[in-house]
């Protein structure tokens, strides 16, 4: 299995970069494992990824895509609610890269 | 896209110059971006299959169990004598070769171990060296070879780049189902704890919570009641559908893809709104929450354990039968093995549509009607209030998936029903489409991220298809009745055909449905405008302009 390391500790990873131990999860990964895509954590990225946090510890899962894209525009405005300003915010996909920097798992299935 | 697939224009530039050496001494190079990463110790732990160990294909060491070969060869012995046809189609090919350009990874790719023959070489060769008299006698001469380890990393590199799709099946003139064979292959992988995490992940899922994704009971509730809020948002109606209600006459079972992903999401929110407007008595399940059935690429035992909660779950809520949403491997396992496997389902009445009292007798022994059929029926005997032009900024052309197809000859229903929610419906070449249909290239659990060159080489010949009828008559709009072609053929599109969309046909017959007390409609289940509603509101905004200028 795959590590990273990260102020002095070994983080386990799986094949495509995400933690396996949700434990292991500080705001300081997040930014490290973003600042390694080029990218500086923003406020508007903050609030993707702490609704995704909040959204895992009720559902064990990361959120349908339309359930994200409406929070954010609840949140932060009716503007930024689509999936545009999400692909903006992380260029790989809100799915895949923001659950990556939250620590969540990657759904699998039929997806 | 994943990193380092390549560009379209490269990958169409297939070398199809077979290696200069013969095919026993061209060993297995595991190319990145055509394999998908090894199960993961703790998803094999918990349905307890063998060799649990974290592992990486590309590592030279599997981290095998000691005596593997013997395992295997055990594993063949078993299987020839449980299974005839695995025996039939070892024995009876003769390497004609008919199937060999049939197959969508073999023409995307042009390896030859990926023609369906020379892929089940790969086995039939060791079952030819240490089964039969010939093989052990004359060995090479007569085809036969030893297990080795890189005879076993061939092994599960090809097998998982086949997607049980059958489509040489209908090409062999013998009958063959090589999907068979590649079946039975990663059954004796299997045995030594080498599938592949996109799918075993899913199993262990599906053994623990019911479905692929794992989503909970309260998940599943809160996604569809999200559904619920924007059919009422479009509609005007509040629907309220129950679950795990006992009593009901029918339960509902779907892929959990499409509790989920776009665009199954309104695939689902379309079942929910025909349920609807039919006051259908029926009932979803949280446990019986999937439909499809990831364990039946790793072992038939495993698909039969995890296939059981559907009937169990029909028996504890004492339904009449059961309807099953548009799915793919989940109607082959239904239609050819469910029966055998978890039934007799005697405790259940033969399906009879409560709205046109038809009898589908089909379903006489399975109890399970496919929705296809369902829906079919009910625009056949007039009981649906349609209105296609909804769909008038849609060409729609339909992508057979290879289970509903090959697996139970289902083909003119979605068809029937197509041609009735949407004015313009094109097929694609004939060739292409019904028994002879080509693979998305992410059947059989290989829809993962990290093989997406494999998957957009398999896809080739689908989205060749499609791109005909996309520029011949301006199809945009590919429907198919599957969820993994749901989540596949939007990657597919992207990246061959730009410009056309994926959709489920219960979103085109929710569009066009007409429901009771709606209000009027001026967007579909995705949000966009329907034909006309614009220049209908530009009409108004002239008008009122000038009222009031």
């Amino acid at each position: 299995m795959p590590h990273i390391e990260f102020q002095g500790k070994q983080i386990e990873v799986d094949d495509d970069g995400y933690i396996v131990n949700l434990d292991d999860w500080s705001p300081e990964l997040a930014e490290h494992l973003a600042s390694q895509d080029g990218i500086t954590l923003t406020d508007a990225h903050w609030e993707v990824i702490n609704f995704l946090r909040d959204y895992y510890q009720k559902y064990q899962i990361a959120p349908m895509i339309k359930i994200l894209v409406k929070e954010i525009g609840k949140a932060m405005g009716p503007e930024k609610g689509n999936t545009k300003y999400l692909y903006e915010l992380y260029p790989a996909g809100p799915a895949k890269q923001a659950c990556r920097y939250a620590g969540l798992p990657k759904p699998t299935g039929c997806v | 896209m994943a990193k380092g697939t390549p560009k379209p224009d490269e990958l169409s530039r297939i070398d199809y110059t077979p290696p200069q050496k013969e095919w026993m001494d061209t060993p297995v190079k595991l190319k990145p971006g055509m394999y998908c990463w090894g199960a993961k110790a703790k998803n094999l732990q918990a349905v307890g299959f063998p060799n649990a160990r974290d592992w990486t294909p590309a590592d030279e060491d599997w981290k095998l169990p000691e005596n593997w070969e013997w395992t295997v060869l055990e594993g063949i012995y078993d299987r020839l004598k449980k299974y005839r046809s695995f025996q039939l189609f070892l024995d009876i090919c003769v390497r004609c070769g008919a199937c060999a350009d049939k197959c969508h990874f073999y023409i995307g790719s042009g390896d030859p171990k990926n023609m369906p023959v020379l892929r089940a070489e790969l086995l039939r060769s060791v079952y030819r060296r240490h089964f039969t008299f010939g093989g052990k006698l004359l060995g090479r001469i007569a085809g036969a070879r030893k297990l080795t380890l890189d005879v076993l990393k061939e092994w599960w590199y090809y097998f998982f780049q086949c997607t049980e799709c059958r489509r040489c099946s209908v090409f062999c003139p013998y009958g063959i189902d090589q999907a068979e064979i590649t079946m039975m292959g990663r059954e004796l992988l299997n045995l030594l704890g080498l599938n592949i995490d996109w799918i075993q992940g899913p199993v262990a899922n599906c053994y623990k919570k019911g479905n692929h994704l794992g989503l909970e009971p309260h998940t599943i509730m809160s996604n569809i009641e999200f559904m619920l809020d924007d059919i009422e948002s479009i509609t005007g109606i509040r629907i309220e559908p129950s679950f795990n209600r006992k009593g009901a006459e029918i339960l509902f079972v779907t892929p959990s893809g499409d509790l989920f992903a776009d665009p199954g999401t309104y695939t689902c929110m379309g079942y929910l709104m025909l349920f609807h407007e039919l006051g259908l008595d029926y009932t979803w399940s949280t446990y019986a929450s999937e439909g499809g059935n990831f364990g039946f690429f790793t072992t038939n035992e495993m698909a039969k354990r995890l296939n059981a909660k559907i009937y169990a779950e029909a028996k504890r809520l004492g339904v009449k039968w059961i309807l099953g949403g548009e799915c793919g491997h989940m109607w082959r396992v239904v239609h050819q093995y469910m029966d055998t496997w978890n039934g007799p389902a005697d405790f259940l009445e033969e399906p009879v549509s409560p709205i046109t009292g038809t009898k589908f007798e089909n379903a006489k022994t399975t109890k399970m009607v496919h929705i296809a059929e369902f829906t079919a029926d009910l625009i056949r005997h007039g009981k649906l209030n349609l209105d296609p032009s909804r769909n008038d900024h849609l060409k729609v052309t339909f992508h057979d998936s290879c289970n509903t197809s090959r697996g139970m000859g289902i083909f003119e229903e979605p068809r029937y029903i197509i041609k009735n929610v949407c004015n313009n419906f094109y097929e694609m070449p004939e060739n292409t489409i019904r028994e002879k249909t080509f693979c998305c290239g992410s059947g059989s659990g290989l829809n993962a991220g990290e093989n997406m060159e494999l998957r957009m080489r398999g896809g080739l010949p689908r989205a060749n298809a499609v791109k005909y009828v996309h520029e011949k008559y301006g199809v945009n709009m590919l429907a198919n009745i599957c969820a993994i072609d749901r989540a596949a053929l939007s990657t597919l599109m992207d990246y061959w055909v730009p410009g056309v969309g994926v959709t489920g046909v219960h979103e085109l017959v929710a569009n066009a449905l007409v429901m009771k007390g709606e209000k009027k409609r001026t967007t579909n289940l995705r949000g966009e405008p329907l034909p006309g509603v614009e220049e209908e509101e530009e009409e108004g905004k002239e008008e009122k302009e000038e009222q009031g200028g």
